[in-house]
């Protein structure tokens, strides 16, 4: 058993402050982007036109069933092959995140779209709104309501992901720690204070989002 | 985009072997974690649905630890840290004469993040099925025990084929993660291509079709296990 050096932390608090910035620059990221294309993506699903349809549901067959690691590895190769320069693996990264998020995103909107009931929409268009203002008014209100607590909760698990990043060799939490861990030969110090801070940081989001989900039923 | 694609590199020596054997490798561990994750399960998703107890705390405390730390970083807590903080003789064990050491730490940090999430679909179906089930069982003459162990959780389970058949597929993903650790299975192989011949985006089409033949074959196997006696079934009995 190795004696703890806890110093080791103190020393390299900043450079795994920067990993931590860039999982939460991950996070942002991954959800607006992928909360936008995922908007698109529900749409497209709706959609009546096959045509329309099927790409959309294809597309989010494809990524659900893949690896996110896999993911990253396609975006990281394709992404500057495509355009015909190198990009960064920051940036080719943040791009196979938002596109990966945005099938599941998709999921949880068409879900909540779905969930409003079918009347409804009747309703509103029966009373003379327009398709658009029965959307706007009656359906994505009462939507919003239902996706909201799977929004939340698909964050912390869009947080829990960043982690992979390290496959791509890019500074996240995981990673900076895991080069301390390495430099320092501090396996154990460093991996076991990841451990902790994922742990309090999604523990209390989870915990937060239940007594949220909690006290909206009640 | 000027990638030259050129498929007849997977069907050289050695890049066809690679990526069979890498297949052979995500079935593996995804089969054997899936064993793991589902007996974890099972026992402390049936601990967390006991009336009251010690144990019924112990399984939530596994539960909340295991679902909300990343699978990646669990995978590292056992590769690199169990070994130092176990007593010297079982960590020389460990890192010396444990046979297939990554493949063995692989599926045992992937089972037991899966078992946490399995526990909690087992918990969930129990819930289910129990609040309406457990008076009528109990109105037959069973005793509490009985009627728990004879009809909620057998019941449970069976409503729950469906879920736990997107754990086993989101297992099935979680394999990837292996490669971190050195463990060659059919994604770390195509990366292995990639460094060799820059003809990646074969190798990568290739990983994902089987990943996606693999998510095919268990959905077709679950739906075949849920009418006969999954929840598909059940529904069909009381219809």
């Amino acid at each position: 058993m190795s004696d703890f050096d806890w110093g080791v932390i103190a020393r390299s608090w900043s450079f795994l402050a920067e990993g931590m910035a860039l999982s939460a620059l991950l996070v942002a990221v991954a959800t607006s982007g992928g909360l936008v294309i995922g908007f698109g993506l529900a749409l497209m699903r709706l959609s009546s036109n096959r045509l329309i349809a099927g790409p959309a549901a294809a597309y989010v067959t494809v990524m659900r069933s893949l690896p996110l690691v896999l993911v990253l590895f396609w975006f990281y190769f394709l992404v500057p092959l495509a355009i015909g320069r190198p990009i960064g693996s920051l940036a080719s990264a943040l791009i196979a995140f938002v596109m990966f998020e945005a099938a599941f995103y998709c999921e949880i909107i068409r879900a909540g779209i779905n969930n409003v009931r079918q009347g409804q929409a009747e309703a509103g268009l029966a009373t003379g709104l327009r398709r658009s203002q029965v959307m706007r008014h009656i359906v994505m209100p009462q939507a919003l309501k239902a996706m909201t607590p799977l929004v939340l909760n698909q964050i912390i698990i869009v947080f829990q992901d960043t982690s992979l990043v390290y496959v791509v060799a890019l500074h996240d939490f995981l990673t900076t720690a895991s080069i301390v861990a390495a430099r320092d030969g501090r396996p154990t110090e460093m991996y076991t204070l990841v451990a902790v801070v994922y742990l309090i940081i999604c523990l209390s989001s989870t915990k937060a989002l239940e007594f949220y989900r909690k006290g909206r039923a009640g | 985009m000027n990638y030259r694609w050129n498929w007849s590199i997977l069907l050289q020596e050695p890049y066809t072997e690679w990526l069979w054997s890498g297949l052979q490798w995500t079935v593996a561990i995804s089969l054997v974690s899936w064993a793991i994750a589902l007996s974890v399960g099972l026992v402390v998703g049936v601990v967390r649905s006991l009336p009251s107890g010690i144990l019924r705390m112990i399984a939530g405390i596994y539960i909340d630890v295991f679902r909300n730390i990343p699978p990646l970083v669990q995978l590292f807590l056992w590769y690199f840290v169990l070994p130092e903080i176990v007593p010297e003789t079982i960590g020389l064990w460990i890192k010396r004469d444990l046979p297939y050491p990554e493949f063995v730490t692989a599926v045992v940090a992937i089972g037991l993040f899966a078992g946490s999430r399995v526990a909690e679909q087992v918990r969930a179906g129990i819930e289910a099925v129990g609040n309406h089930l457990m008076p009528a069982a109990l109105a037959t003459g069973l005793r509490p025990m009985q009627a728990f162990r004879l009809v909620v959780v057998p019941l449970g389970l069976r409503a729950i084929v469906g879920p736990l058949t997107s754990e086993f597929l989101v297992t099935v993903k979680l394999s990837s993660l292996s490669l971190t650790i050195g463990v060659l299975e059919l994604t770390a192989q195509s990366r292995h291509i990639e460094n060799y011949t820059f003809q990646g985006l074969e190798a990568f089409t290739v990983a994902t079709i089987g990943y996606l033949v693999i998510g095919l074959c268990v959905t077709g196997l679950m739906r075949l296990i849920d009418d006969r006696v999954g929840g598909a079934a059940l529904r069909k009995a009381g219809s």
